[in-house]
């Protein structure tokens, strides 16, 4: 059997599906590393963490921020269940700058009763949103 | 017999009103569509997820899981959490879920008490009213539902079973069939009810590389199994609730305009009587002289 050259990558969120694509490369943060996929893979399962994700059709680069979920491989298609996801252009910078503030003072000055991992997680989800958007920025 | 001027107040009275339910029925029939949006929009995510944790049972042992692990039967009490609307002016939308909560209490709780999580404000006034013990209440969720509400609400109920406060967890709401039909479901959220190996008829035995292994993302799905099942409930509930309220404010509409048309006939006739009664008096006062 021949090895397919592209792959369908689908991106479905609880609220939306996000998008489907014909795409020739995708890298997924994995729970254990980030993933490079090309199309032929191995049928794989793997859960992500909060990262980012890029997809590459032709010359171009697609940059997403994405949090917790998995990912389904096959030869010929990925799907990947995020509960959140949202592409570089629609990233609200502000917010995400505010957000990333407010876990940074709240993890400063530990209180007893405080949700450290929560804080943590808010942290990180703020960061990768941030670097995302950035990446969109530099390429124009 | 009512002086005309009664019934001209009278007439405009229930045409201000016609005027109130014919915008709510416009305004319910908006709101309906991206509520329906949201469903459709909600389904891949659902299917998908099933797909995969059916695709894993096989492959690990479902005894472990807290989330799946069935407590000894008279262990704990059951937890009911009820959907119902923050308005009314819906039909038997929340009549009916209240009604369907009603039974439940009565036929799990005959000899336990049952825990209370309750949605909306009209089940929230219903139950607190009737002095209920209510273990959490959410009102004014529906105004901006997003699936982190969903994820709140799961997350703590998956914290009630696993702590062993709760036997078991169950969903009462109301589900969107059709614009003119909705139905009461009642569902057992927790413990998980077992998963069936269903193997898919295309594709079927494509053998996955997990990383990590299977075990770990099994229980790593589990919860967001949950989390998806109470959105799902949620969505479906706000489009169902919409959907009574158009149907309901529809056919306010169309009585208002039936009382109008049959207020109108009645004063036209008192007004003809009248006019009749004063032709006559003036011809019998013309006659007499």
């Amino acid at each position: 059997m021949a090895l397919p050259t592209k792959l369908t990558l689908e991106i479905v969120t609880p609220d939306r599906a996000l998008l489907t694509e014909e795409v020739d490369e995708v890298q997924v943060p994995g729970s254990e590393g980030n993933l490079g996929i090309l199309p032929g893979h191995t049928p794989l399962l793997a859960t992500l963490k909060v990262g980012e994700l890029w997809y590459r059709t032709g010359q171009e680069r697609h940059f997403l921020a994405i949090a917790f979920g998995f990912v389904e491989v096959r030869p010929d298609r990925v799907t990947i269940l995020a509960q959140v996801a949202e592409r570089a252009g629609e990233i609200d910078v502000t917010r995400a700058e505010g957000a990333r503030k407010r876990a940074e003072e709240r993890m400063s000055r530990p209180v007893p009763e405080m949700d450290f991992d929560r804080a943590r997680i808010a942290m990180m989800k703020s960061l990768i949103r941030l670097q995302v958007a950035n990446r969109a920025r530099t390429r124009i | 017999m009512p002086s005309l001027i009664d019934l001209r107040r009278r007439i405009r009275a229930v045409k201000s009103t016609q005027q109130i339910t014919k915008a709510m029925k416009m305004i319910a029939a908006s709101r309906l569509k991206r509520a329906q949006d949201r469903v459709v929009a909600a389904r891949p995510f659902a299917q998908r997820m099933l797909r995969v944790l059916n695709g894993l049972v096989s492959r690990v042992d479902q005894g472990v899981h807290p989330l799946l692990r069935v407590p000894p039967a008279g262990e704990g009490r059951p937890l009911l959490i009820v959907i119902s609307a923050d308005r009314g002016l819906c039909g038997s939308f929340n009549s009916n879920v209240l009604k369907a909560a009603g039974q439940f209490i009565v036929t799990e709780g005959r000899d336990r008490e049952v825990a209370l999580g309750l949605i909306g404000r009209k089940s929230r006034d219903f139950f607190r009213r009737r002095g209920f013990e209510v273990l959490f209440e959410r009102v004014g969720l529906f105004q901006r539902l997003q699936f982190g509400d969903a994820v709140d609400l799961a997350d703590g109920a998956m914290e009630e079973f696993t702590s062993g406060r709760v036997s078991s967890v169950y969903l009462v709401y109301n589900e969107f069939k059709s614009v003119m039909s909705q139905r009461i479901v009642v569902e057992q959220l927790l413990p998980i009810p077992r998963l069936e190996d269903v193997q898919e008829p295309q594709g079927g035995g494509v053998d996955y590389l997990y990383e990590p292994g299977p075990q770990e993302i099994f229980a790593d799905l589990l919860p967001r199994h949950v989390q998806v099942q109470v959105y799902r409930a949620l969505i479906e509930s706000n489009a169902a609730f919409y959907a009574a309220q158009m149907t309901a404010m529809d056919a306010a509409t169309r009585n208002s305009a039936e009382m109008l048309e049959s207020l109108t006939l009645y004063m036209n006739k008192v007004r003809q009587a009248a006019i009749t009664r004063e032709i006559i008096e003036v011809v019998s006062g013309a006659s007499a002289t």
